[in-house]
């Protein structure tokens, strides 16, 4: 089984963020706690579902992710594009920063 | 031009105050995602990809130039200085935050618009031709039935809950630019022996992933009949459409399912018991809204304007985009002008908000501040002198506003696709940008000729791939973006629904097989065929030849 992290959009402004070690929530994909099998894999998914994030939080799911490097790279492209910002606008989301 | 009345105004109002205590119960934690979802729905807002999308309504995709001007407002002050023009003749904001979505609605009340009718399974905003009042060939301005038929939709208490979303488009000309073929219901206006205007009535048309051209359930209802007529198919599409598939829940799948004469039959039964009730509008209400809708005070003058001519012929750039896009206009003296939200390369529907502005003033400048959004991601200016139209084209240009390109091969249709939509499955903008590239040769254009290209990012049709002269619709195989192609589709008073061509390309190969396309139609083309006239003649072996060869 591939790496999974949890991603989920944040309530206050839809933003892409993802679940962290210490059960925050960070913009960015490096700072997410990875799960190496199955069971860890639900116990994040567990913990980012918890009734009271709801109003932190909104939809979160597991994603498969890469290690490259330093760097934590989602496998589907779609989630690439989630981590970076629209392709067509590198001047905006994750990437302009 | 229809301006709110005091019903208008509280409705929206509240509905906008409404809206702000929703999102503070959602922000406290008083209601969940899962009560709050429909509710923010209702007023426009989706959670895409990257943030959330507030989806603004223009009515019948006709805009005043001081809404316009709001719309670049909003758009520098709760988004990131651009909106995207929709073929839902909308605008889409892509990243307003959720507790400033509240103050934004307000803002866009203070000019009379909202997001109401802009999602959920009710009535959606009615779409129409957007060059009514203007086009040489239309019967009547369609846009007052287009008001009679926002005023009867929004918010009946009847069809709030449908089975599905539901789309209505209105034509007042015999040549079709609002796809009415394509929509749940689609009326074309037309008159009947007596001489009467009144309306053929289409129904179960539509895109997605079951796409049919609608059929005709009755040839003709005159204008005091048409809404209870049309209050008797939403009644016996909301008794009998599915609940139980959300991908068999529109119109057209029952349609489909039963026969169009059994709908038939349904609807003049039901119509039979309300047609002589509340219903029934009659003519001096309908007077009072063709006059909310009457032409500006246009100056009689001749068509012909020397000056216009001379600098035709003096500079070959403005002659270009005259050619065009620049329509010709009911009244003697005056265009259309179509503005294309498709520079080369470029991303088609967007503009930025200081576009927006600048297409506001120039409205109140040369065209009695009237603005009109396309279902084909651009915009119009519908009443411009033709002594004023170099003086416009002058100044457009200098904003990259003045690509000469209407109808032709770069003016593609193209969904946000997985650049921002949270279903898409397939990037469409940076295919419709690439294809934009290699045919952006203007001379190369004018050989072509009149070409639609249209792409979705995913099988619910956004980008209207299945009435693509081309259509391309992006899929994901194993985790790769990868498009399916399909031929002959057309979106007007001669609808069709395209075929698929074959096997799908991947993102490397498919733009060489676009190209191809066009090179053997250039090849087998008769004199003054386009692209779909050639297609229609020969059919799809040619083609397919071209682009699978022996494979």
């Amino acid at each position: 089984m591939s790496l999974q992290v949890v991603t989920a959009n944040r309530l206050e402004d839809g933003l892409v963020v993802f679940l962290t070690s210490d059960g925050s929530w960070s913009e960015n994909i490096n700072d997410a706690r990875t799960a190496e099998d199955k069971e860890a894999a639900n116990a994040l998914l567990a913990e980012a579902s918890a009734p009271e994030l709801d109003t932190v939080i909104v939809g979160p799911y597991l994603i498969d992710v890469e290690q490259q490097g330093a760097d934590l790279v989602p496998t589907k492209y779609r989630e690439v594009l989630r981590t970076k910002g629209p392709s067509v606008r590198e001047d905006l989301g994750y990437q302009a920063v | 031009m229809y301006r709110y009345d005091d019903f208008d105004r509280q409705l929206v109002h509240e509905r906008t105050e409404q809206f702000r205590e929703q999102v503070k119960r959602r922000l406290a934690g008083d209601i969940t995602e899962e009560q709050f979802r429909p509710l923010r729905l209702m007023n426009g807002v989706y959670l895409q990809l990257h943030a959330y999308m507030l989806r603004v309504a223009v009515p019948y995709g006709t805009l005043r130039a001081d809404q316009l001007r709001q719309l670049g407002m909003i758009a520098r002050k709760y988004d990131k200085g651009y909106g995207h023009f929709t073929t839902r003749q909308n605008i889409q904001y892509n990243w307003p935050k959720l507790d400033e979505i509240p103050d934004a609605l307000l803002d866009l009340a203070k000019v009379e618009m909202h997001a109401i009718q802009t999602s959920g399974n009710c009535i959606r905003n009615t779409t129409t031709d957007q060059y009514a009042g203007a086009a040489a060939d239309e019967i009547e301005d369609p846009r007052p039935y287009c008001e009679l038929i926002r005023q009867w939709s929004t918010f009946h208490p009847e069809f709030t809950y449908l089975p599905r979303k539901f789309k209505i488009a209105v034509t007042g000309s015999p040549n079709d630019r609002a796809a009415v073929k394509v929509h749940d219901i689609g009326l074309r206006m037309h008159q009947n022996d007596a001489g009467e205007t009144g309306f053929e009535v289409i129904v179960g048309g539509g895109l997605g992933r079951t796409p049919f051209v609608g059929k005709t359930i009755r040839d003709f209802i005159g204008k005091n009949d048409l809404f209870s007529y049309l209050e008797a198919i939403l009644r016996v599409y909301n008794r009998f459409g599915r609940r139980d598939n959300k991908y068999k829940a529109r119109i057209k799948i029952l349609v489909h399912e039963e026969g169009i004469d059994k709908i038939r039959e349904l609807v003049e039964e039901e119509w039979t018991q309300i047609k002589d009730g509340s219903l029934r509008v009659d003519d001096a209400e309908i007077a009072h809204y063709i006059e909310q809708f009457a032409p500006p005070a246009f100056e009689a003058m001749s068509d012909d304007d020397t000056d216009f001519e001379r600098h035709k012929a003096e500079n070959r750039r403005f002659a270009n985009w005259v050619r065009s896009n620049v329509i010709e206009h009911k009244q003697p003296g005056y265009a259309i002008a179509n503005v294309s939200l498709k520079p080369i390369g470029g991303i088609p529907g967007d503009a930025t908000d200081t576009q927006m502005e600048l297409v506001a003033d120039l409205s109140e400048k040369y065209s009695f501040a009237d603005v009109r959004v396309t279902h084909e991601q651009n915009l119009v200016l519908p009443h411009v002198k033709k002594a004023d139209l170099f003086a416009l084209w002058s100044e457009l240009d200098a904003a990259e506003l003045g690509t000469a390109n209407l109808g032709y091969v770069t003016d593609i249709i193209s969904c946000p696709g997985l650049d921002y939509c949270a279903l898409a499955t397939a990037r469409s903008i940076p295919l419709s940008q690439r294809i934009s590239e290699r045919f952006g040769d203007l001379d190369r254009q004018h050989d072509i000729g009149e070409l639609k290209i249209k792409i979705s990012g995913c099988i619910n049709a956004c980008g209207h791939h299945h009435v693509g002269h081309i259509g391309i619709l992006g899929l994901d195989k194993r985790g790769k973006e990868f498009y399916q192609i399909t031929l002959g589709g057309d979106a007007s008073q001669d609808a069709s629904i395209g075929k698929i061509a074959g096997a799908g390309f991947s993102e490397a190969e498919v733009v060489d097989a676009i190209e191809s396309l066009v090179t053997k139609y250039i090849d087998i083309r008769e004199s003054g065929e386009r692209f779909i006239d050639t297609y229609r003649r020969v059919g799809m072996d040619p083609f397919k030849e071209v682009l699978y060869g022996d494979r």
